[in-house]
């Protein structure tokens, strides 16, 4: 792979990421639909549909979120990666792998825990593809000798804390935490928790880079309310995990903690990002109008969740939200409207610097319809699974089947508004997927030329390569 | 120089506070010895991914009901019907006699670790919950 097309890998990570959550969401509205009609599909029972869209739309935050790191560190942050052969053995590593979990759960072969149902030994590939995109992450960025920006910093602590918590989750297999109930219950959530905390220090990671980049201005990125953000990121990641298991019986202590650590994270990063828009100009906003929307869109997510995951850290309302369909709403908020729109971000983000003729292409009509079907039917999504799980919280009954009765219209607009959501995703997946496969195509295309044209082409093509802050056509020799 | 001390600080405080949750903050009065025909259980509701469905202190999928306590609030054999004939959400898996009843007996394991949803507990000023069978 020559230095050209090193940033070729993280595209590669990116469109798989893509699949993976149109994928992901497919499976989710089949779910959805078996939740309300058992007898839909039964060939592919719950069991299986569950863990399904779970782990592929996990897999995509995971995928889009190395591909943009694999992407910007050769591409933008001109440091050469330590080996592109270990990227090439980590994408393979990841979609092999990814392909045996698939098999493994549409023939009902299970064995894990929650959210890693696979049986574990398919934990160990994982364990040793992250080992090496960790070792290729640290040897590529150590060769910048100033200081770390912010999003170095995070990019680094969540695959450090990946492979911290991962191993966690892992912990159950020994039978010291295994026989003992609370033990191990805790500590699958203690790891749980943690989990996420990793997977968002990457996204957040990559949402702070988009705005430095966007801006064009370094400051966000070195700025202390960014490393406060960071630090607090780090806080909640190590020690708010508890408000999973308030309503386990267990030491005191650790749900109060947990309680006074609660999310303050989310707070500041909102805050970074509105005062980062309210700085950009007019012709920024232009030039990245499909990034710039999707992190807008992050960026009021994050409130709407902000204000539902206080409410669930207080242990005296979450005696009634726990174990409520409250939870779910908090967890897909956070996923499709936090996570996912600051990785769509990315992505439209690589797209216009890639490709800055296809700017007007990417904004099109379907693209802002795919974007706002989306968002609409999420905001339906998400306030019918608050109220189902009002629905499920006040009811003091003894039938499960009477509550699950009474919650039923609120379950009903629940699947018809993911059906919705589905296939705005779809839109907005289809357009990342194509003009990413163009990306790739072009890169290639050029190899050959130049292969054929060794001085001249080459000379032309680097002197209209679009510079790093995506300007069209910028003359860089 | 300072974000590296602040990390480190942060990363001794989480080695810590991971310790004290492994042993004393998680030693539970109320853990019964697991018998082998529990463990057995315990396998089998991974296997059928039970999980998908059904929870435990309220943590799983929603489904199904949860199933901390469903031994003391129904029973074994309630619970051994259930398993053996299914219901409308709820497929026949087919189990063999043994195995239904180690399932029934890891249900009957977690029984006994505590109540869910608590029915004795005492909401702070705070806001903070104490539990009865939170562990003195």
């Amino acid at each position: 792979m020559t230095n050209n097309e090193e940033h070729l890998g993280g595209i590669q990570f990116m469109r798989l990421g893509l699949l993976a959550l149109a994928g992901g969401m497919l499976f989710g509205v089949i779910g959805g639909f078996q939740f309300l009609f058992p007898e839909f599909l039964q060939e592919l029972l719950f069991t299986k549909t569950r863990p399904m869209h779970v782990s592929l739309v996990i897999s995509s935050i995971f995928l889009i979120a190395i591909g943009g790191i694999y992407y910007y560190l050769p591409r933008q942050c001109n440091l050469p990666l330590f080996s592109a052969k270990a990227v090439s053995l980590h994408f393979w590593g990841f979609l092999i792998t990814g392909l045996a979990i698939v098999g493994c759960y549409l023939s009902g072969r299970f064995g894990g825990r929650e959210y890693f149902e696979f049986p574990p030994i398919l934990s160990i590939p994982i364990f040793l593809t992250w080992i090496l995109f960790g070792v290729n992450y640290f040897m590529t960025t150590r060769q910048d000798k100033k200081s770390w920006p912010v999003y170095y910093w995070m990019w680094g602590t969540g695959i450090v804390f990946f492979f911290i918590t991962y191993t966690e989750a892992h912990l159950w297999l020994i039978p010291y935490f295994r026989d003992n109930m609370v033990r191990e219950i805790m500590v699958q959530w203690k790891s749980y928790g943690a989990l996420t905390g990793s997977w968002n220090m990457l996204v957040y990671g990559t949402a702070l880079y988009l705005a430095t980049r966007i801006s064009g201005c370094e400051k966000y990125a070195r700025s202390k309310m960014a490393f406060s953000l960071y630090f607090l990121g780090l806080f909640n990641l190590m020690f708010g995990w508890a408000h999973h298991t308030y309503l386990v019986p267990s030491d005191t202590w650790i749900r109060t903690f947990a309680y006074v650590v609660s999310m303050t994270e989310l707070a500041i990063f909102g805050k970074i990002i509105w005062d980062w828009r309210g700085s950009l100009e007019t012709w920024q906003k232009n030039a990245h109008c499909n990034a710039y929307r999707f992190l807008i869109a992050a960026d009021i997510w994050v409130f709407v969740n902000l204000g539902l995951a206080l409410i669930i850290s207080v242990p005296a309302f979450n005696l009634f939200t726990h174990g409520t369909h409250i939870t779910v709403a908090h967890a897909m908020g956070s996923t499709i409207g936090i996570n996912m729109m600051v990785l769509l971000a990315s992505v439209f983000f690589v797209i216009r610097e890639e490709l800055p003729n296809e700017v007007h292409a990417s904004c099109s009509k379907t693209l802002r319809t795919g974007f706002w079907i989306s968002n609409v039917s999420l905001a339906i999504f998400f306030v019918a699974l608050i109220l189902a799980g009002v629905g499920k919280g006040i009811y003091d009954g003894a039938s499960f089947q009477e509550m699950m009765l009474g919650i039923r219209p609120f379950l009903l607009t629940f699947a018809v508004s993911g059906i919705a959501l589905m296939i705005g995703m779809w839109i907005i997946l289809w357009h990342g997927f194509r003009l990413l496969g163009l990306v790739r195509r072009n890169a290639v295309n050029s190899r050959c030329i130049e292969q054929s044209y060794p001085v001249s082409l080459q000379d032309d093509q680097k002197a209209f390569r679009p510079d790093s802050r995506g300007d069209l056509g910028a003359p860089i020799g | 120089m300072n974000n590296r001390l602040v990390f480190g600080t942060l990363f001794v405080a989480f080695i810590a506070y991971s310790s004290q949750v492994y042993t004393s903050g998680t030693a539970s009065m109320q853990t019964p010895p697991m018998s082998d025909e529990a463990r057995h259980g315990q396998q089998l509701f991974q296997d059928y991914n039970c999980i998908a469905c059904h929870q435990f202190y309220g943590l799983g999928g929603y489904m199904g009901p949860d199933l901390t306590n469903v031994i003391s609030k129904r029973s074994g054999a309630y619970s051994a019907a259930f398993i053996r004939a299914g219901t409308a959400t709820m497929p026949n898996f087919g189990l063999a006699p043994d195995e239904v009843s180690a399932l029934v007996e890891y249900l009957r394991f977690v029984d006994r670790t505590g109540t869910y949803p608590p029915e004795e507990y005492e909401v702070r000023w705070t806001g903070v919950v104490e539990q009865a069978d939170d562990p003195a």
